[in-house]
């Protein structure tokens, strides 16, 4: 046992000597090595972490949000629709909610409105995210001033900032009182946005949604769970998407680490041929070149790897960020906590090391077959 | 078919591994063929030469198979929350009729080379290499294996619908329900516990017993593979109650989860490599009176079984810890 | 020690160019003797040596060290003897650039697992006793030809075989140095090691302490 550890030491000393005569040449291959991680190591981490903060932003909101259809188009709920649905078993809270959009032609920007519910504010009070903050240049004091419906100004004091934790949602939000709400957009008290409600037990949504189409049939609910599945599907399919994009960079990199490892220099076929008259035994040499493999892999794919760490969760996803700018004029600045899983790292294992392995294992073996006399030819 | 990463890392790993062993497949025929030791011909060197790169290819698969065979283990987990009524890997195999063949596959394939490269190693310690067509047409009996395992795997991935309503553990593993999970997990606790330490007793006995006498090797692979089944038919049915704290829930992936503490690691690695080298012992056993192998066979056989052995107390020392220490009394309680 | 008996050699076998290189040599090599096999270039003497140091099989014939068959050994098996049995001094030394005199000399014994200390010590001591320790660090490219040489026998050394094997061991070296291997070559011999040369260097086969000399022509042994 001993024997066979420090038989392995002695192979990766004369590996990493080995590596070391060759600098240029496998520098080359390191670099490559290590962006190909970076790329798909970043679409990943970046693509789960999106994914993640949406899944925890969604964890507070309602169960189930029913909304009224019209001709098949989204209209305002009457609040009577809230005593219709009466006592349903397993609910454990119904509220009729108000929010809506709002263009500034100011910015070229759309605001998400809406009326708090655990917040109460004055006639003349707004509360704004992070977002608006930063694009009309205004601080907790001043003043902000819209046209309504009916072409009256409304003037707001800003009385807070949403915190910017949970930014990716709340960037373009600006909190207003339900009077003030009614009143800009014209909105009779009798109605409401949609209607939320909330349901303890996780099995009885369904029940509760199938209810609730029977009692209200112009009424449409949409269950939390099912957004989150397909948030979740969306996310995974578009990062198979960037995947399959970025299989060519990978099949190139698979062809240039194949010519790496085939095209051996005569100096490092000579290097062979002497280890293998001085008594090295072919399945030495597979080894000694499967710990070069294993140690060029492994730098690559840490130094990558750190480096998409870094570059997604510390530098804002840079790379990305003009894809994302073009969602809205309001981008939200994008902190996601930083979140590494098993399965991540085994997918992206099977996507970079998996296919340099497979490359080099043929060339590994032609070089390890020199004739053990071929130095004295 | 849903297009996510992990899934097309484990179809194309299945399918680069299948290619590879046909090609080492190709290889292994030639050599059966023209395979004449003692002829000092080219082409018996080159086909010596070429037994290196079998092994090599092996060697490789073998690790790649198991890293996919955890890979489809979190990934079945990761994406329990696509699918309605699953709540976590249970669910998301169960959503068509290929998921869990394909689990079995892939651990059937983690045995078989496994078993190859135990027998391969004995085979190149002998001068003549006497197993030479014993271990390639046993390579010969692998590669359909991995190759369904490929098919199964992605077909069960071609026919996962998110919008199929699946089953999950809570229901699956539950005594009123049908099929196999059913009847593992409606096992009496009583029953599975005597079970597996009854397995136990025969393989740690049977593992003593080969390292007195080799001849006992066959009883110990036997009583290896029936203490591993045995041995996750008994987590589903009572270990992992005791994990969970809960009388009900029989899951045998959940306990892989960092809020138990991780300890299905604890228990999954010992157990699967106790097996396989139980496994491979059983396989070097007939062969350890070729007089080129006679050494070699009594050293690896002991080393194996030992390492077995170990394995294999490991596990139990764990499963028992897992009961031992458990908040959840059920005893007098619930049987 | 070593047993020759009707060892053939064929490349490209079964090709338009077919060649057989050794065409039926029956030899004895005793323990500790110098023996030298003379013979033009293309004689097949090389091809011959390689074959009793395990470097390849012959095609057919058989091959015997001690009375073990080494000829249907497979090469993992073979790498195994040669690397306890043979030590190999080359034609052009074949040190490995880049690496230091010290890991050269070490490089044969790696696969063997050996624990590094006495391994270095081992090492040390045999560049001592050809003056080598000094440069012990020094990078193989920066050795004159002597230096170089020397470094090639410590290397051959390392393993402590019994049987040391040399393929034209002088041709890259003046007369002077030649006579100076030669004489290293008669020590080894006094500490109890086989020696085997090929060589067509006069300095070499006319050189007193040789105890053999066998001669090559066109793949065969020529008739003395």
């Amino acid at each position: 046992m001993k024997k066979l550890i420090l038989r392995q030491k002695y192979l990766i000393d004369f590996t990493l000597s080995s590596l070391k005569r060759r600098l240029a040449k496998n520098l080359g291959l390191l670099l490559v090595y290590t962006l190909i991680v970076f790329l798909l190591a970043s679409v990943m981490l970046f693509t789960h972490s999106l994914r993640r903060e949406a899944g925890i932003i969604l964890e507070s909101s309602p169960e189930i949000i029913l909304q009224r259809l019209v001709a098949g188009r989204h209209d305002l709920m009457p609040a009577e629709y809230l005593d219709r649905i009466g006592r349903i078993r397993g609910v454990t809270r119904k509220a009729g909610r108000l929010w809506g959009y709002f263009y500034d032609p100011a910015v070229q920007a759309n605001y998400t409105l809406m009326v708090p519910r655990d917040r109460d504010l004055g006639q003349q009070e707004v509360v704004i995210g992070a977002g608006i903050a930063r694009t009309r240049g205004v601080d907790v004091g001043d003043f902000l001033t819209f046209r309504s419906s009916d072409g009256r100004a409304f003037s707001f004091r800003v009385v807070d900032i949403l915190e910017a934790d949970a930014e990716l949602v709340n960037a373009d939000l600006l909190l207003v009182s339900e009077g003030t709400y009614r009143d800009f957009f014209g909105i009779p008290a009798d109605r409401f946005t949609d209607i939320v409600l909330q349901v303890r037990n996780p099995s009885e949504v369904r029940k509760v949604a199938e209810k609730l189409t029977v009692l209200l049939p112009d009424a449409r609910p949409i269950l939390r769970e099912e957004i989150l599945r397909t948030y979740d599907s969306i996310f995974s399919w578009r990062q198979g998407i960037v995947f399959v994009l970025l299989g060519g960079s990978i099949l190139a990199f698979v062809i240039f680490a194949w010519d790496k490892a085939s095209g051996l220099s005569a100096e490092e076929k000579r290097e062979i041929g002497i280890l293998k008259a001085i008594g090295w035994e072919t399945s030495d040499v597979i080894r000694m070149k499967f710990w070069e493999g294993s140690i060029v892999s492994l730098t690559a794919f840490l130094l990558g790897f750190i480096l998409a760490y870094l570059h997604v969760f510390y530098g804002q996803a840079a790379l990305f960020e003009p894809v994302l700018k073009g969602w809205a004029v309001i981008y939200p600045s994008f902190n996601p906590t930083p979140f590494v899983d098993g399965l991540q790292v085994a997918t992206l294992f099977f996507f970079t090391v998996f296919p340099y392995t497979v490359a080099t294992i043929i060339p590994i073996w032609q070089a390890s077959i020199t004739d053990p006399d071929a130095v004295m030819r | 078919m849903l297009l996510n990463p992990a899934i097309m890392a484990l179809i194309g790993v299945s399918a680069v591994v299948a290619l590879l062993l046909l090609l080492a497949a190709g290889f292994a025929i030639q050599v059966m063929r023209h395979w004449d030791i003692g002829s000092g011909s080219e082409l018996q060197l080159n086909l010596e030469r070429r037994t290196y790169l079998i092994s090599t290819i092996l060697s490789y698969a073998f690790v790649a198979e198991l890293v996919s065979l955890l890979l489809f283990v979190y990934n079945a987990e990761a994406m329990s929350t696509q699918f309605v009524g699953a709540m976590c890997a249970t669910g998301v195999l169960n959503v068509d009729p290929w998921g869990w063949p394909t689990l079995f596959l892939k651990i059937a394939v983690f045995f078989a080379g496994g078993v190859w490269l135990i027998l391969n190693r004995l085979d190149n310690q002998g001068y003549d290499y006497p197993l030479v067509r014993v271990k390639y047409a046993l390579l010969l009996a692998i590669v359909p294996l991995v190759i369904a395992e490929a098919v199964v795997q992605a077909a069960y991935f071609l026919g996962l619908n998110p919008d199929v309503i699946t089953s999950c553990c809570g229901s699956l593993f539950t005594p009123e329900s049908e099929g196999v999970a059913a009847e593992v997990s409606s096992l009496p606790p009583r029953t599975a516990v005597t079970a597996l330490y009854a397995s136990a007793g025969l393989a740690l006995l049977s593992g003593l017993a080969t390292l007195w006498r080799r001849g006992a090797a066959l009883l110990f692979a036997g009583s290896g593979l029936l203490a591993f089944m045995v041995a996750l038919v008994a987590i589903v049915s009572y270990v992992a109650l005791y994990v969970y704290e809960h009388p009900h829930h029989h899951c045998p992936f959940c306990i892989l989860k960092s809020g138990h503490d991780f300890v299905g690691y604890y228990l999954y690695i010992p157990l699967f490599a106790a097996t396989v080298l139980a496994l491979g012992v059983g396989a070097l056993a007939p062969w350890r009176r070729i007089p080129s192998l006679v050494t070699a066979a009594a050293v690896d056989i002991r080393r194996f079984t030992w390492l077995s052995l170990m394995g294999f107390v490991l596990f139990y020392a764990v499963a028992t810890y897992a009961v031992v220490t458990s908040n959840l009394t059920m005893q007098g309680v619930w049987w | 020690m070593i047993e020759l008996d009707d060892v053939k050699k064929a490349f490209n076998q079964g090709r338009p160019n077919e060649f057989w290189a050794i065409r039926g040599v029956s030899l004895r090599v005793d323990a500790n003797r110098i023996t030298v096999l003379k013979g033009p270039s293309g004689s097949g003497k090389t091809t011959l040596l390689s074959m009793i140091g395990c470097l390849s099989r012959p095609t057919s014939g058989r091959i015997l060290l001690r009375s073990r068959i080494l000829s249907g050994l497979p090469e993992r098996f073979l790498t195994e003897i040669r690397r306890k049995t043979f030590g190999f001094i080359f034609q052009q030394f074949n040190l490995v650039k880049g690496l230091t005199v010290l890991e050269n000399v070490m490089l044969p014994a790696y696969p063997l697992g050996l624990d590094h200390q006495p391994l270095k010590e081992a090492a040390l001591k045999l560049l001592g006793q050809f003056n080598m320790e000094s440069k012990a660090d020094s990078k193989v490219e920066w050795l004159s030809g002597g230096e170089a040489q020397r470094t090639a026998i410590c290397r051959a050394l390392i393993n402590d075989p019994e049987i040391l094997i040399a393929d034209e061991p002088t041709a890259n070296l003046d007369t002077r140095l030649s006579r100076e291997f030669m004489a290293i070559i008669r020590d080894l011999k006094q500490q109890g090691k086989t020696v085997i040369v090929t060589s067509h260097d006069p300095v070499v086969f006319e050189y007193a302490g040789i105890d053999t000399v066998v001669e090559m022509r066109d793949g065969n042994l020529a008739e003395a």
